[in-house]
């Protein structure tokens, strides 16, 4: 079931910028509210908008369940790779090895108000993209499982 | 011999390796399911090694502490922190380490047995990605030190677990047990997760010594207290909170079921860990472990009657389990009972928690090991149904041993381990209280007379014409069910060297709070 020629195109406009905001909300888990899961939710969300204006049918050769499984699995590899790679350094486990190491997100922390600089914070930023990329797959399979029932309701 | 990078960084490994290997499994199995079932097999047999690695470290050099994310793994409280250890802390003292070598045993004879009992089943991939989820659930549970940590693998365990019991859909049966399994385990959760809020705010810490140092009995911490035994004791299937045991340990596949007696025992061990490390003396000790003794003679004795009509073979074992766990809550309630008063202590107080807990381990194996048989028996002849079923004893001996090896063990009968710490049970608790004991020996009986009937229906009586052409079970099942068949016979045969290497570090580690709290905060 398609809904009005409105709602498809107010989907339309707003799926880039409901993507772009997630993203947003991903990259600067660090310094703002918000971070991975929250970010990766509304991503997922995305997914919902634009299952429910169009028709599941059509949604699903564009969105893949198995493309959205690999992103939840390819999620939690990163983020376990992370914690990981502090044990190679010689750390224990989940070690933030690039906080000030001035490597990637490595720079230090400016103390006092200031705007905020995206490149600090060690693995934190790291495991926030990998905790959106896996709440984004998980949620959005989710969506994809339970708005299956719609067509089917239909027929 | 064993690399130093792995002694120490082993608490973090054991959770590592299962978790990665779990979604990595979804792309090995993509290539063939012949390389997937060696790579599961091996990540289990390599977290089993870890884990048993990291256990005899433990009880060779004492309790171990591992930091997440410090920069040295014994720095539990960052120097800008005010004297909170605020990092998520492993805490492996011999009790948690008791329960690792449960897991870690338990775990690899189970994966050994689904490689082969599984095989003709679809959707394999998410079988394998959930087991070892299970398996990480158990082994953090087991081991943090942190309080919310506990909640979160608990709730690892128990989604795993659901998805597992609901695995054979058998006509939404299943989905019902795991529906059921999955909602009280939600509300278990939320009731633990309140009782963690009321800590949190009552004493700024996370962290369970921290909060065990600052412990005051408070209202609150009653309040809180009543949560997590109520969650825990639902969790480890303890009459009156048992309902979900019988459906979902009959619902899920036998592999399955096995693991979900050693999940029961993790909360077993949380429940303990809770009261003891956490509440100690502080709690009124007479009253809570009567309260844990009454569940635990309720458990037995419920469990048993209801155990003895069952036609479904995987429903009386379910209840059998339930029955088994209320001797282990009656053995440590009892020391719980005496808790502070340090003559009775010693009379009997310490042989009553060692006969509760060796009896952890025992049960774990030899009800792992019945429902493994009970599994092998399935696959060969389709049906749990013990009016159904005889004369199998001529086609499947190597199953029938087994099961005599594990009813004997369950029914307390020496030489098996179970006559060992049910004898440890009978005589500590016969001083504590004579009907108690009385009442333990009554249900042991009753235990063996049903496993008698199920022995008999089973595997006695002539070859019946259905079962013509029943072969006997793969080899990988029986190596599987071998594994726990030689721990129970071995268990059995020497208790003295178990109980003194394994079980009394373990329940002296319980009883002494101040040593846990030291752990991390050093001295203090």
């Amino acid at each position: 079931m398609r809904m009005s020629k409105i709602v498809r195109t107010g989907a339309n406009l707003l799926y880039p910028f409901i993507l772009i905001f997630g993203l947003y909300v991903i990259m600067h888990g660090h310094l703002t509210p918000g971070g991975g899961f929250q970010g990766g939710a509304v991503v997922a969300t995305a997914a919902a908008l634009v299952i429910v204006a169009y028709s599941y049918d059509e949604v699903a050769g564009m969105l893949k369940k198995t493309a959205m499984k690999a992103r939840e699995s390819i999620g939690l590899l990163l983020f376990i790779g992370a914690g990981i790679a502090a044990l190679v350094v010689g750390a224990p486990f989940f070690y933030n090895f690039l906080a000030n190491s001035g490597l990637l997100f490595g720079m230090p922390v400016i103390p006092g108000p200031n705007p905020g600089d995206l490149n600090t914070a060690g693995v934190i930023p790291i495991m926030n993209i990998a905790v959106g990329i896996e709440v984004w797959g998980g949620l959005a399979i989710i969506l994809l499982y339970m708005l299956s029932g719609i067509r089917k309701e239909e027929s | 011999m064993i690399p130093q990078f792995i002694v120490e960084n082993s608490p973090a490994l054991m959770v590592i390796v299962p978790l990665v290997a779990a979604f990595i499994t979804p792309f090995i199995g993509r290539i063939s399911s012949g390389i997937r079932s060696i790579w599961v097999g091996g990540a289990m047999a390599v977290t089993s090694a870890i884990t048993l690695i990291l256990a005899f470290d433990v009880y060779s050099a004492g309790t171990r502490l591992y930091v997440f994310g410090a920069r040295a793994a014994s720095a539990a409280i960052p120097p800008d922190s005010g004297g909170i250890p605020i990092r998520i802390i492993f805490e492996v003292d011999p009790m948690s380490a008791l329960m690792l070598v449960i897991t870690a045993i338990s775990g690899f004879a189970i994966i050994l047995y689904s490689l082969s009992s599984e095989r003709s089943h679809t959707g394999l991939e998410s079988y394998y990605t959930l087991f070892l989820l299970m398996i990480t659930g158990i082994l953090g549970m087991v081991s943090t030190g942190d309080i919310f940590n506990f909640f979160v693998f608990l709730e690892i365990l128990s989604l795993a677990s659901a998805g597992l019991i609901a695995y054979r859909i058998d006509g939404g049966v299943a989905v019902e047990a795991a529906l059921k399994y999955f909602v009280l385990s939600t509300i278990g959760a939320l009731a633990i997760l309140v009782a963690i809020g009321i800590y949190y705010g009552e004493y700024n810490a996370l962290n369970m010594a921290m909060i065990a140092s600052r412990m005051q009995f408070s209202l609150l911490d009653q309040v809180a207290l009543v949560l997590i035994i109520a969650a825990l004791a639902m969790k480890c299937g303890a009459v009156p909170m048992h309902f979900w045991t019988p459906d979902a340990y009959s619902m899920a596949p036998s592999s399955i079921t096995a693991l979900l007696v050693v999940a029961s025992q993790a909360s077993l061990y949380g429940l303990f860990r809770i009261v003891f490390s956490l509440y100690s003396v502080t709690l009124n000790a007479v009253m809570v472990g009567w309260l844990i003794i009454i569940l635990g003679v309720l458990s037995m004795v419920v469990g048993v009657t209801m155990a003895i009509p069952q036609k479904n073979v995987k429903r009386l074992m379910a209840y059998h389990a339930v029955s088994q766990t209320g001797y282990m809550l009656l053995g440590v309630g009892v020391g719980l009972a005496v808790l502070g008063n340090q003559p009775l202590l010693d009379a009997f107080g310490y042989l009553a928690m060692e006969g509760g807990i060796f009896h952890i381990i025992n049960h774990a194996m030899y009800k792992g090991l019945l429902f493994l048989t009970a599994g092998a028996i399935f696959l060969r002849v389709g049906t749990y149904n013990l009016n159904k079923m005889g004369g199998l004893g001529h086609s499947m001996k190597w199953t029938m041993v087994f099961f005599i090896i594990g009813a004997l063990a369950i029914a307390g009968i020496p030489p098996f381990n179970g006559f060992a710490s049910k004898l440890m049970i009978y005589e500590s608790v016969f001083m504590f209280n004579p009907v108690l004991a009385v009442i333990a020996m009554v249900v042991s009986i009753l235990t063996l007379a049903s496993f008698v009937k199920v022995f008999h229906s089973i595997f006695m009586g002539p070859k019946l014409p259905e079962f013509a052409d029943v072969k006997e079970a793969p080899l990988a099942m029986l190596l599987g069910m071998g594994i726990l068949a030689l721990v129970v016979v071995l268990f059995g045969l020497f208790p003295g060297i178990v109980v003194e290497n394994l079980i009394t570090p373990a329940a002296h580690a319980l009883v002494d709070q101040g040593a846990y709290i030291s752990t991390v905060l050093g001295g203090a």
